[in-house]
């Protein structure tokens, strides 16, 4: 079996986000990028696989992020058996055009099946596992948070809400959508990133940004006010543990 | 081109789900505005025994195939697909929920309608335009739809699902659209959550810890706060994928809805998915030590700072 992991570097979470000057869009200049947590869940739940069937895990991923080398690097370093970077300084991309660039990139190589994140933080315009599967006509299943293969396919557990989960049978080859892996995602050590970065098996291929498709627009964006309608408390943790004894008290619940 | 909204509904063993009746709300607020009228389909194996629960829609468009049974993620978007090109609105609602993500992208890619993802509003007074919200909730986007048709992807909440209930003329419809389904997914059955140890959904308190919690061996604080104020540990949903708590913990769109007198979120972002299963609670207090965290938007009270220097304080105060 042969699985294509599609990674997509996303704005750090946990660093302050700030707008371009025109407001339409983040300041990209000073922006750290990581993988998008999802797609890293994806590469475990492929992992997991060549694990236990021997199939051979490729990992794929967009020029558009200096951090992309360092995600493709650290795939290869947790067990991923080649790695692709489709072009350079593309700079942002929405998803439609990500995932034309995917299945554009994926035609040839015919993996039986495509992992991805089930979402990323950045995705306006649609959910880039089912476009790729539109574009190339493959079955696709968003939302998976486990994979058995059997014969004739593989079976996923897909999870719809409160707890609910459904089983599916779906015909390879076929695109799925992760949510959470089987298992949390493994590390790997620092040293060996930088093993895999020595040994420099970055295949790299050019492609061309398609033009943005016609349809959206992004008018404004913002940050929302923190705390708009919270009320605020101020002061250090005794402060703030008084203060949270009094709410409970008049909640009626300390 | 109609001036119709269709509504993409959704539901599970026979039942519609609570988003399909806030979309339809919402439907019906755009409608007022395009001149129109909101139709719904209802598309299922036995669709045709739910009609009668769409009279907040204008006209309720069945399509009963033994062929979709559950929820299919092959055949529901190709269904919807068809009903877009035969009835041909102006605004396509999807939810956007497990179903809703295999049908949005499919069924505007099918249609080459654009597609607008995680949108809290959609606005059709002056053209089609909403608002999305990005980077798990840190950032809100107005967008405008620069054509005149594109289909919308809801978050849940957009609109009171109580005033999509009713309203409507509720016309039942049968279409018969005849897609051909390749047959490439297979529905194998549903799976009902284990029971929890521990019924969240019935807690006066909970106390429920993010990703901010940093280690497994770290919930045992928790808990003893939460014993203390009599009641229970809850989680976000990475602190379960890590496995550190069992999934009957879990708050949010893919876990439990709940609604207690206080919920304290210590580490937790407030990404959308979680709120919303928490933005009902009472009294929602907050602790973070990023102030621009979105859950300070939804919390009534807040404090920006470390929960590891909150926590023993809040001990010491409640246990004696
Ligand atoms: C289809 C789908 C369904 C989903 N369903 C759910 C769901 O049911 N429930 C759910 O929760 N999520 C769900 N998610 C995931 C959701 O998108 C977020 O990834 C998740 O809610 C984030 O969890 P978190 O807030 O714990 O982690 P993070 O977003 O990583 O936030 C951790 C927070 O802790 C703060 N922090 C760190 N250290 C400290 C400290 N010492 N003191 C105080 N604060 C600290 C940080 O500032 C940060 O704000 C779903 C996602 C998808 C795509």
């Amino acid at each position: 079996m042969k699985i294509a992991v599609l990674l997509r570097p996303v704005p750090d979470p946990v660093e302050e986000l700030e707008l371009s000057d025109d407001g339409t869009d983040l300041d990209r200049d000073f922006l750290g990028y990581v993988l998008n947590e999802f797609d890293d869940h994806a590469l475990e739940e492929a992992l997991l696989l060549k694990d236990e069937t021997g199939a051979e895990v490729s990992v794929w991923a967009l020029g558009t992020a200096d951090e992309v080398d360092q995600i493709l690097y650290t795939a290869l370093a947790k067990g991923a058996d080649r790695a692709c970077k489709l072009g350079d300084d593309l700079g942002a991309l929405d998803s439609r055009a990500q995932a034309t660039l995917f299945a554009d990139a994926l035609g040839d190589e015919a993996p039986d099946l495509i992992l991805t994140g089930v979402q990323a933080a950045d995705e306006l315009v649609g959910q880039v596992a089912v476009l790729v599967a539109s574009a190339l006509d493959l079955p696709h299943v968003e939302v998976v948070v486990g994979t058995e293969p059997v014969d004739g396919g593989i079976r996923v557990t897909k999870e719809f809400w409160g707890g609910i989960t459904g089983d599916y049978q779906v015909a390879l080859p076929a695109v799925l959508g992760i949510q959470a892996a089987r298992e949390a995602p493994r590390y790997v050590a620092v040293s060996r990133v930088r093993q895999a970065q020595q040994e420099g098996n970055l295949e790299e291929r050019d492609v061309t940004a398609p033009e943005p498709a016609p349809g959206v627009k992004v008018v404004e964006m913002r940050i929302p006010e923190a705390g708009e309608g919270a009320e605020m408390i101020e002061g250090d943790e005794a402060a703030a543990a008084d203060a949270i004894v009094e709410i409970l008290r008049r909640a009626g619940v300390a | 081109m109609s001036d119709n909204v269709l509504v993409i509904t959704e539901h599970l063993e026979g039942e519609p789900t609570e988003i399909s009746f806030e979309l339809i709300a919402l439907g019906r607020r755009l409608a007022a505005d395009l001149g129109g009228q909101v139709e719904v389909l209802v598309a299922g194996d036995g669709a045709a025994a739910m009609a009668d629960r769409f009279g907040g829609a204008d006209t309720v468009l069945v399509v009963d195939d033994a062929r979709l049974d559950g929820f299919d993620p092959e055949g529901h978007p190709r269904v919807a697909a068809a009903v877009v090109e035969a009835r041909n609105p102006k605004v396509v609602l999807v939810p956007y929920t497990s179903e809703g993500m295999d049908v949005a992208s499919e069924l505007a890619a099918r249609t080459d309608l654009p597609l607008v993802s995680y949108c809290k509003d959609v606005r059709a007074a002056d053209g089609l335009a909403a608002t999305c919200q990005l980077y798990a909730g840190k950032i809100e986007a107005d967008v405008e739809v620069e054509g005149d048709r594109a289909v919308f992807a809801v978050l849940s909440g957009a609109a009171p699902a109580a005033d999509g209930m009713s309203g409507g003329a509720g016309a039942v419809e049968t279409v018969d659209v005849g897609v051909d389904l390749p047959g490439r997914v297979q529905a194998l059955g549903f799976t009902q959550p284990e029971a929890g140890d521990v019924d969240i959904t019935a807690q006066d308190v909970l106390v429920v810890v993010g990703r901010g919690i940093e280690s497994e061996d770290n919930i045992a604080e928790a808990e003893e706060l939460a014993e203390a104020l009599g009641g229970a540990v809850a989680a976000s949903r990475p602190v379960v994928d890590q496995g550190w708590l069992p999934k009957t913990r879990q708050v949010g769109k893919s876990g439990l809805t709940v609604k207690p007198k206080v919920y304290l979120a210590l580490g937790v972002s407030g990404a959308p998915e979680h709120v919303e299963g928490m933005r009902d609670a009472a009294t929602i207090i907050a602790v973070n030590t990023d102030p621009q965290a979105p859950i300070f938007g939804v919390a009534h009270y807040g404090w920006v700072g470390d929960l590891f220097d909150l926590v023993p304080e809040l001990l010491e105060r409640v246990e004696s």
